[in-house]
């Protein structure tokens, strides 16, 4: 069975805007799958979709076994804690320090007391600095997250999310507002975590080329619908102008190449 | 050619507009002047009269400095009190002002409520408050309490609401995604966003509920406003200028240590 499928799914925003349109497809556990399309598309509002931080209007979610749109509270927080989130702006609290957001990933796991106190256990912050170990971040454990950089600030998101023990790693544009090195940085990050935790990806991505090199496969969301579902070699020229409804000589990758 | 005479019609625009603007306000505050019958130059001849009279009456002298004990004492009182009004008031509208905020899921009902409340006991006046009050509690200092209470926990509750919307809207969204309940919510991810935003609001009602409670003092016959009162209805305009002189000073105290807080901690 798969690890997770969209099955019809769509989201109009107060009855008005049209985000998601008869959504289908399915992902199995490993993979890696990249979403493309031009802003607005709603792949934001797909992957958001997931963990319900929005609700869909129409059509069915199944995760690992849940109903995701049928939920209540209690299910809903299971899955949120096997669904781990990557934001394009970190979203950490920026004037905690790296570790204790890093064990914020924990707090689904925990009762609302210990957990609103920041009270963990020695093994969850044994793992919280190995996993800051894994990130390269055991220099700036002790510092607080406004003080370091973009692609440090984002390895402290992906290590929050590995510190959920998570089947399924949603990310939402990672890498729109790094450097082409970190940028680098993140996605080996991501594949890594991706092949040897055997951690299931799924990525919004802006750059076209990233997306080809990293994953094997491709959604293109163009109107918050799916108009292309397949491997990423067979994502062609005139495939990608059809996502980003664009004509010849309208993208950079046409100048280049 | 023809952009070139757009941006030409654009900066004329903007040149016509402030002219206009400007004529406008002369003519409304002449047009004031005349209808209210306020003649500024009056206002401006008097003025040297007024500083001689200041100066001759408003100098604290041997038997105003000789009252200063009596001062300090009453104002500590009042100082007191609008830190104990403000750090209450504070409390109980970080909470209620959760409520407002975006972080409450749900229906919209709940946050136009908070928002309505929060606007009515900030847009009474704290003077009209503690007039109204007087007839529950009598001169008493609670009245002052109460007035000085409803009308922080109004403006509190409101820049709270927005404070907590703009600094902790990404992390709680980050937080939600982990499964986090509301309490751990508040607990890890707004409280630490907003304790700036929060002490310098504290801060600065603490300073602004210090001059407030002496206006109401004089009301509720209490702390510093009421010795200013006796003061200045016995005459004795010398003690009464160093009630305000030592106002002024506790506020400029008070505002330089919070300014040194607010370094600390930002």
């Amino acid at each position: 069975m798969a690890l997770l499928s969209f099955q019809n799914v769509s989201k109009t925003y107060d009855n008005v805007t049209t985000a998601l349109k008869d959504v289908t497809f399915s992902m199995e556990e490993g993979e890696f799958v990249s979403i493309i399309g031009p802003s607005g598309a709603g792949k934001s509002t797909l992957l958001r979709c997931i963990n319900r931080l929005v609700d869909v209007s129409q059509g069915a979610i199944f995760f690992d076994g849940h109903n995701v749109t049928a939920s209540k509270k209690k299910e809903l927080r299971e899955i949120r804690m096997k669904t781990a989130m990557i934001f394009q702006h970190y979203n950490l609290v920026d004037r905690l320090s790296v570790v204790e957001n890093v064990l914020h990933g924990r707090l689904g796991q925990k009762s609302a007391i210990s957990g609103a106190a920041g009270h963990y256990t020695e093994e969850e912050k044994k793992e919280a600095f190995r996993i800051i170990q894994e990130m390269g971040l055991e220099e700036q454990a002790y510092k607080r997250c406004d003080e370091l950089s973009g692609g440090q600030k984002q390895r402290v998101g992906i290590a929050r999310a590995i510190m959920q023990h998570p089947k399924l790693i949603l990310c939402d544009e990672p890498i729109a507002s790094l450097d082409p090195k970190s940028s680098k940085v993140i996605m080996d990050h991501l594949k890594a975590i991706n092949l040897t935790k055997n951690i299931t990806c799924l990525v919004n991505l802006h750059q076209v080329d990233v997306a080809m090199k990293y994953s094997e496969r491709i959604i293109g969301v163009t109107a918050g619908e799916i108009v292309y579902d397949g491997p990423a070699g067979g994502l062609t020229k005139d495939i990608i102008h059809q996502i980003y409804q664009s004509n010849d000589h309208d993208l950079i990758m046409d100048v280049q190449g | 050619m023809r952009t070139v005479q757009k941006t030409m019609d654009i900066f004329q625009k903007r040149k016509l507009t402030y002219t206009l603007v400007f004529v406008a306000f002369i003519v409304i505050f002449a047009g004031a002047s005349v209808i209210a019958e306020f003649h500024p130059i009056d206002g401006i001849v008097s003025f040297p009269a007024a500083l001689q009279w200041i100066g001759s009456n408003l100098i604290p002298d041997e038997a105003a400095i000789e009252r200063l004990p009596k001062i300090l004492s009453e104002l500590s009182e009042t100082a007191l009190l609008s830190v104990a009004v403000t750090v209450v008031a504070a409390a109980l509208s970080f909470f209620f002002s959760l409520l407002g905020s975006n972080i409450t899921k749900g229906s919209g009902i709940l946050k136009k409520i908070v928002r309505i409340v929060a606007a009515f006991f900030r847009n009474v006046p704290d003077v009209v408050w503690a007039m109204l009050l007087m007839f529950s509690f009598g001169q008493n200092i609670l009245t002052g309490f109460f007035a000085l209470f409803f009308t922080t926990f109004g403006l509190l509750t409101r820049a709270f609401i927005e404070m907590i919307d703009e600094v902790s809207t990404n992390c709680v969204e980050a937080l939600d995604a982990t499964g986090a309940g509301f309490i751990q919510k508040v607990f890890q991810g707004i409280i630490p966003s907003s304790l700036p935003g929060i002490t310098t609001w504290v801060l600065y009602m603490i300073e602004t509920n210090i001059r407030s409670s002496t206006l109401i003092g004089i009301l509720t016959a209490t702390g510093i406003g009421y010795l200013f009162d006796l003061y200045y209805k016995r005459l004795d305009f010398a003690s009464a200028s160093l009630v305000v002189v030592s106002i002024v000073i506790l506020v400029l105290v008070i505002e330089t240590i919070s300014n040194r807080i607010r370094k600390v901690i930002l």
